[in-house]
């Protein structure tokens, strides 16, 4: 299994550097000068050309990729403009804010999404499966901020059992009791998608399941139905249902950043989109890749998983 | 295309998604035409008006602008943007797709390992990095929305092309001189425009959505102009105060996604073919039972008897009659063999005992199964599982499909004891290790741990009768138990399954097409053929002088070993397919012996000579009879 993970993790070195080539194509794609871009058009030429010498953009771009991959390896990420602040500091402080949000979302979409495409399967055509298919096809529809917004509305204005936005109460103590119920109506927005796509692939992976030969011999020992559905199909159906919730994360990670800005969560989405707004480029790209690494390392976990559950996997 | 519209028309809330998209489309076409207040033009003085309000249907917002006018040509604008991105998409990704599924080899490697980066990313990730670097604007959103989703459809359209690259009509065409381009214009593209098609269809509610994310979060549209999810991120700031300006762009935007939705859900289930032939619903935990007739009573002490039996499937509007009325018994030490070709409904026959038949779309609709006088069939769930597995077991063929393939041998034995007796786990482990040795598994401690992976087809049967052996059962139905394994491994088992009945008195029903294995273990032998026994009796009997003509001809295929002077003799002819049942003797129309008399009537199955019956108004003589 340590081969297997070691394997895996080196297998991602070239994903990642594909990432950070991506990221900094895309950047270079910045029309004009980017100095410009960053100082404005009243900047003076001087300015703008000492700005260009320290962000080494008076370089071809080979070397200014791989200067600022080597200075990234070491930890150094730039400094941001707006914010005066190292990027990867600004990045690793926002990032756990969103890894609460993201990972309980992650937690409750695997959960109900699992758990209702199993019953629904279980009960295909019937009653339940139905309102399931219903309910699916709603939180697959509905666009996660305006679904935030709903929520805002109702469980925080209207009933008061939530707060309305924010990680932390501006007074008072910063507690878990107080994180959860600032956490409640955001991870449940950000999960409504996710749930509804996990439950209709579990679904037909149910389905799929149910019908092979294995399945007639548990019925045939006399295994009870519960048994037949919860064990011995939902095991088998993992193996089709992991991947999925691979992908998902990805989705989740991207739903959070309407879901940060529509409750003012402190994460890395909010800090992209502001430092879009204000064109702080160095931020953005620090942003990007660090994320996007983070969620490569989550797919191989991801695989590892996948590679416990089904023994027939060459680890 | 005719058929594929009707499925579509079929499918209610497909047609419903169409209905509404058709009337929102209609109505961003016409919002110019209608007559609207500008959507630009602010009048603070009439600010957060609530819907329904004299002149502004549905309110205005926080600059006075009217809510409705807003709205309709929001939808107009994310409409636009949204198809426009999914052409541009589907176009690239497709154009990608086809260039490395038609070249492959290297061309395909590079290109898809770029395709593989960008899906490493978190989607949205991707696109703020674009419109990061080109700057906020709806046409840099629709860009940066056009191209997180080319991936998708390079992989979708790659994987199509590639069946195509290799098949005749391509080859054909190289051969008659034509270029690359022309090949993939003509021969390729058409074969794969309907894939890009239903892959738009799933995908351009997200597109919309996404479109209208990146507007929600102030980098698409810039105002004044406004798409829906520009109004929703101006309205955040109203939210609490009032709703109604959040709620009209966001209930827009559900609507329009929820309606490509069902439709994109209707479009890939009329192409699905699994869809159409039912083979997607998922078999109940015991067979449908809708029985017509008087159920026949139980007579006499019989361990299991199957009396006037009758099951069939039934798929859309056709009925397969598998199984049309079948009597069979057997008692505590016997071994009664089925045999038939494939089709007979043998099978099918043997899972109807224990409500094992898949269903939808199987359905018992007569007779009984009785065991000790206990009519199984229609009998409560929870009674037949206490009994399956425990007093009735079953043996099925290929034990690779039949083995749950993540479950170790050792915990699929121990789960066969443990759903019928308390052991603890120690001791059901011992059990387990025990029954591998009943079954002369080599190795029984180490092989108790095996997945059924890692173990040969021989061995995967005998983990199969170990099984069927957990509980000390009292009837073993083994469905073709032998049919895949080799014939030396299949002669190990069938002296196995032997033993196994002579010494624990266990009563074995054993489905097979051979007939060299019912000689080998079987006391009395009954012949199926088109669901009903055409005959039955002692084994002896039946090989030495087969009575109805389709046990003489079926056992004319047998090779036997030293007489290779016998020509083998096929069948001619198919077996009737079980749908369109014939009048009369199933059989007549390969028959040698056929009279008009055979179709005419149904044949009952009646004794013929010393404990035979037969289903055949001409049988042939008794070996007696004939030698007078």
């Amino acid at each position: 299994m340590a081969g297997y993970i070691l394997k895996r993790l080196i297998s991602a070195i070239p994903v990642l550097f594909g990432i950070s080539i991506i990221v900094f194509v895309i950047m270079a794609m910045i029309p004009g000068d980017p100095a410009t871009a960053i100082l404005g058009s009243y900047a003076t030429p001087e300015n703008v050309e000492k700005l260009n010498r320290d962000l080494g953009l008076d370089k071809p771009m080979v070397q200014r990729y791989f200067i600022w991959l080597g200075n990234m390896l070491q930890g150094d990420f730039g400094r941001s403009f707006s914010l005066n602040r190292e990027v990867l500091d600004e990045v690793l402080d926002r990032f756990g804010a969103t890894l609460i949000l993201a990972g309980t979302a992650f937690v409750l979409c695997s959960l109900f999404g699992i758990a209702a495409g199993v019953i629904s399967a279980a009960r295909q055509y019937g009653l339940a499966d139905k309102a399931i298919t219903f309910a699916v096809l709603l939180g697959i529809s509905i666009p996660s901020f305006f679904l935030g917004m709903m929520m805002i509305l109702i469980f925080a204005v209207k009933l008061r059992w939530f707060p309305v936005s924010g990680m932390w109460p501006i007074y008072g103590a910063r507690d878990l009791s107080a994180l959860i119920s600032h956490l409640a109506l955001p991870a449940l927005a950000l999960a409504v998608v996710a749930t509804g796509v996990i439950a209709r692939l579990s679904r037909s992976a149910m389905l799929e399941v149910l019908r092979q030969d294995f399945i007639r011999t548990a019925r045939a020992k006399g295994v009870h139905e519960r048994s037949v559905i919860w064990s011995h199909a939902l095991r088998a159906a993992m193996v089709s249902i992991i991947p999925v919730l691979g992908v998902q994360a990805g989705f989740v990670l991207s739903g959070a950043v309407y879901i940060e800005m529509v409750f003012q969560w402190p994460g890395v989405g909010r800090m992209l989109v502001d430092a879009i707004l204000k064109r702080d480029i160095l931020l953005v790209q620090g942003g990007v890749v660090f994320v996007a690494a983070c969620y490569v390392l989550f797919n191989i976990a991801v695989d590892v998983a996948q590679s416990m559950l089904d023994p027939r996997i060459k680890t | 295309m005719k058929s594929f519209l009707s499925l579509l028309a079929r499918n209610r809330l497909a047609l419903g998604g169409l209905i509404v998209m058709g009337l929102v489309v209609l109505l961003a076409l016409i919002t110019p035409l209608l007559p609207l207040a500008d959507p630009d033009v602010t009048n603070t003085a009439n600010r957060f008006k609530t819907p329904f309000s004299e002149g502004a249907l549905l309110g205005t917002d926080h600059l006075g602008r009217d809510l409705l006018s807003r709205l309709l040509w929001g939808t107009r604008l994310s409409l636009a943007v949204g198809f426009a991105a999914a052409i541009v998409a589907a176009t690239l990704g497709a154009a990608i797709g086809i260039v490395a599924g038609f070249y492959g080899g290297r061309t395909d490697n590079i290109i898809m390992r770029g395709v593989d980066m960008l899906m490493a990313f978190p989607y949205i990730l991707l696109a703020l990095a674009i419109v990061a670097a080109l700057g906020p604007g709806l046409m840099n959103a629709l860009i940066a929305v056009a191209a997180v989703n080319i991936p998708f459809f390079a992989r979708n359209i790659r994987g199509i092309t590639v069946g195509i690259a290799h098949k005749e009509f391509i080859d054909a065409a190289r051969l008659s001189g034509m270029t690359d381009i022309r090949i993939i214009l003509t021969e390729v593209l058409p074969n794969v425009i309907p894939v890009i098609v239903i892959a738009m269809s799933t995908t351009i509610g997200w597109m919309i959505l996404e479109t209208a994310g990146l507007s929600f979060l102030g980098l698409g549209s810039q105002p004044p102009q406004a798409d829906l999810g520009s109004m929703l991120g101006e309205a955040r700031s109203a939210l609490i105060t009032n709703p109604h300006t959040s709620v009209v762009p966001g209930a827009m935007i559900l609507v329009i996604v929820m309606a490509i939705n069902l439709l994109g859900d209707g479009v890939r289930d009329a192409l699905d073919p699994r869809l159409k032939s039912g083979a997607l619903s998922r078999p109940m935990p015991t067979t449908m039972v809708k029985r017509f007739g008087p159920v026949p009573a139980a007579e006499g002490d019989t361990l299991l008897a199957l009396r006037g039996l009758k099951t069939q499937f039934q798929v859309k509007d056709r009925i397969y009659k598998a199984v049309g009325g079948v009597d069979l018994q057997v008692n505590p030490g016997e071994c009664l063999g089925v045999i038939g070709e494939s089709g007979s409904g043998k099978s099918v026959t043997a899972l109807s005992v224990m409500g094992l038949v898949a269903s939808p779309p199987g359905v018992i609709t007569g007779g009984a199964v009785h065991y000790k006088g206990q009519d199984l069939i229609g009998a409560p769930y929870e009674q037949l599982r206490k009994l399956r597995g425990d007093r009735i077991a079953y043996i099925f063929q290929d034990p690779l499909a039949t083995l749950h393939p993540l479950y170790t041998v050792g915990d699929q034995l121990i789960e066969a004891v443990r759903a019928h007796h308390p052991f603890d786990k120690t001791e059901a482990r011992a059990h387990a290790i025990g029954l591998l040795k009943s079954v002369r598994i080599p190795n029984a401690e180490q092989r108790v741990d095996s997945y059924p992976h890692e173990m040969s087809g021989g061995m995967r049967q005998r983990v199969g009768i170990a099984m069927a052996l957990a509980n000390d059962p009292e009837v073993i139905i083994a469905d073709e138990p032998t049919t895949a394994l080799d014939v030396t491994v299949q002669a190990q088992i069938l002296s196995l399954l032997d033993d196994l009945r002579r010494e624990r008195g266990l009563a074995i029903i054993f489905i097979t097409h051979d007939f060299g294995v019912v000689a080998q273990l079987c006391d009395r032998v009954a012949v199926m053929y088109a669901g009903r026994i055409v005959e039955e009796g002692p084994t002896d009997t039946i090989l030495r002088a087969p009575a109805h003509p389709y046990t003489s001809r079926l056992m004319a295929c047998v090779p036997e070993l030293g007489q290779g002077r016998r020509e083998l003799a096929a069948i001619p002819g198919l077996p009737p397919v079980v749908d369109k049942l014939p009048e009369g003797c199933a059989f007549a129309d390969r028959c040698h012996k056929v009279t008009d008399d055979c179709r005419s009537r149904n044949i009952e199955l009646a004794a013929h000579g010393a404990g035979n019956k037969v289903r055949c108004i001409a049988p042939e003589p008794q070996l007696q009879e004939a030698g007078q």
